[in-house]
């Protein structure tokens, strides 16, 4: 028996956390402020994503818990215990399995559709506040779209590197009216932000909530000629052998031997497992 | 013709303590008119309620848009009051920290305004940051420096080509030679006087120095304990002041 209410956060808390959600979806790219709830877990931890997956999960949901692409690492691990102890409910790592993703740094490789939802922790919701440090002015900006700053950024990025060098939080702007980070996603990822998924982005310690609706339109940042470039390491994955996947740089012994082998774990192992089943 | 600005009546005060009191004025395109007067007189309460970065208790400022002609400045919305504020308007402060991002290039400083009003491409907004840098006299080399190298004079140098080069037609400048040295002064005088015959910018000066009115401006404001209390053409009010206290004043420049 639980001594947790369903999920953790009671009824009350859930019903603000849903409130701030339904606005985010409205107003897609919005950031949404909610009352923050202090959580079991450190802040930088995903208590914003937490918060958000609790007033989302029912009993029947089917959950995943994704860090950097992995389904095995602490921070995944011990979110996704989290709601097994609290909610009970069937947890997987098979992304088409899911109906949540709570997620952190990736979107899955394989493409999401309209039964599932894809939850981000977010760090820092503010795609301004390198340049703009007042929370009042960064408002106001995104109230009046005075978005010039943003290319400002991405000029220095040119300026300074020969090319747009933001490869992490690369801005977007949604449905042609918000900017909006997309929380430190690689960039190779920002194409996917427009899907058929519903996606909502949790900040605990910044108090923000913002959503993209399914189908949205989600427009990296970029100049005329300086296109965006999704870009991605020019070497197919070590494992799987996948050309179309984000890969991660690991080091295989303690010589320094490296690999590169796709950051998304069960998109991999997926393709070695089909790919022994036609070896057999 | 037209006024560019027509103020009328514009008054504010804080508490009780008068700020400026039922100024009214135009200035026609093309003219630089000169407000001066000592610290506390108004002018700087006066510059601030025209430029919108404070609300006036009441008045008109009434502004000859280029899409739909004069509109009273103050009763626009605050998204066309911003749009005005980075095309048609330009306020060159004092402190060059003020009106520059320090942490930003002086190319990104120049080009931030042109990708405000969409612009687009890379190559373009540096061309023109470039040919800007060089009407202020900042070498090119300079283009990815940030203004916190510069000296002074750069900065300030660096302000205006920031707040110019969407080709604004009418210029706020709040004592914008203050702070510097003399020799210093004198160059960057003779650079805002050079720009703003060749643009022919409609432009409003502040200062508490009548050198820089004497070089700038074609007409003259002289306010005292937020009254305007002189005006008229710049040579007539320096060389024939008809107020006592503007006699006061320009006697105590010929001193210096
Ligand atoms: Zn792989």
């Amino acid at each position: 028996m639980s001594d947790y209410n369903f999920a953790y956060l009671d009824e009350q808390t859930k019903r603000m956390i849903r409130r701030a959600i339904l606005k985010g979806v409205a107003v897609p790219g919005y950031q949404v402020p909610f009352a923050s709830r202090e959580m079991p877990m450190p802040y930088g931890w995903g208590t914003g994503g937490v918060q958000v997956t609790a007033a989302c999960l029912t009993p029947e949901d089917t959950l995943k818990v994704i860090d950097q692409g992995a389904d095995d690492t602490t921070n995944a691990v011990s979110i996704r215990k989290f709601f097994e102890k609290t909610a009970d409910v069937a947890v997987t790592e098979k992304t088409a399995e899911a109906t949540i993703i709570q997620t952190r740094h990736r979107i899955p490789e394989v493409t999401l559709t309209e039964d599932q939802i894809l939850v981000y922790q977010v760090p820092m919701p503010e795609p301004l506040r390198f340049l703009e440090p007042s929370e009042v002015e960064t408002r106001k900006m995104h109230a009046l779209q005075d978005y010039g700053l943003m290319h400002v950024k991405l000029y220095e990025d040119i300026a300074r590197h020969g090319e747009i060098a933001t490869a992490y939080s690369y801005p977007v702007m949604v449905e042609d009216r918000y900017v909006m980070s997309p929380s430190p996603i690689p960039k190779f990822d920002n194409p996917k932000l427009e899907s058929a998924a519903l996606q909502l982005f949790g900040a605990g310690r910044e108090q923000r909530i913002y959503a993209v609706p399914p189908f949205t339109k989600v427009v990296s940042l970029d100049f005329d000629d300086y296109p965006f470039d999704p870009s991605k390491a020019p070497h197919p994955c070590a494992l799987c052998a996948a050309e179309d996947s984000y890969l991660d740089e690991v080091i295989t012994d303690d010589q320094g031997t490296r690999m590169f082998v796709c950051s998304d774990t069960d998109f991999c192992a997926d393709r070695r497992a089909a790919q022994e089943g036609e070896a057999a | 013709m037209t006024p560019l600005l027509d103020v009328k009546d514009l008054t504010k005060t804080y508490g009780g303590r008068v700020g400026c009191t039922d100024v009214s004025f135009r200035l026609y395109p093309g003219e630089v008119l000169g407000i001066v007067g000592e610290s506390g007189s108004g002018k700087s309460t006066l510059l601030n309620c025209l430029a919108g970065h404070l609300p006036p208790d009441r008045g008109q400022v009434i502004f000859d848009t280029r899409a739909e002609g004069p509109r009273d400045v103050l009763t626009m919305s605050e998204p066309e009051r911003r749009m005005l504020g980075r095309t048609d308007w330009a306020f060159v402060h004092q402190n060059p920290r003020d009106g520059l991002r320090m942490r930003i290039s002086a190319g990104g400083n120049v080009g931030e305004r042109l990708m405000a009003v969409g612009a687009r491409h890379y190559g373009e907004i540096r061309a023109q940051a470039t040919d800007w840098l060089g009407r202020v006299e900042i070498s090119e080399t300079r283009i990815d420096d940030r203004p916190s190298a510069f000296s002074g004079g750069m900065q300030q140098r660096l302000q205006i080509a920031r707040n110019l080069v969407t080709g604004p037609r009418l210029v706020f400048m709040d004592e914008p030679t203050g702070g510097l040295d003399v020799s210093v002064q004198a160059r960057l005088l003779d650079l805002i006087r050079g720009l703003v015959r060749r643009m022919g910018l409609s432009a409003i000066v502040v200062t508490h120095d009548l050198a820089v009115v004497r070089l700038l401006a074609d007409r003259l404001m002289v306010m005292k304990d937020g009254h305007v209390i002189e005006t008229g053409l710049t040579d007539q009010v320096l060389d024939d002041p008809q107020a006592p206290y503007t006699q006061l004043l320009v006697s105590s420049v010929l001193q210096v």
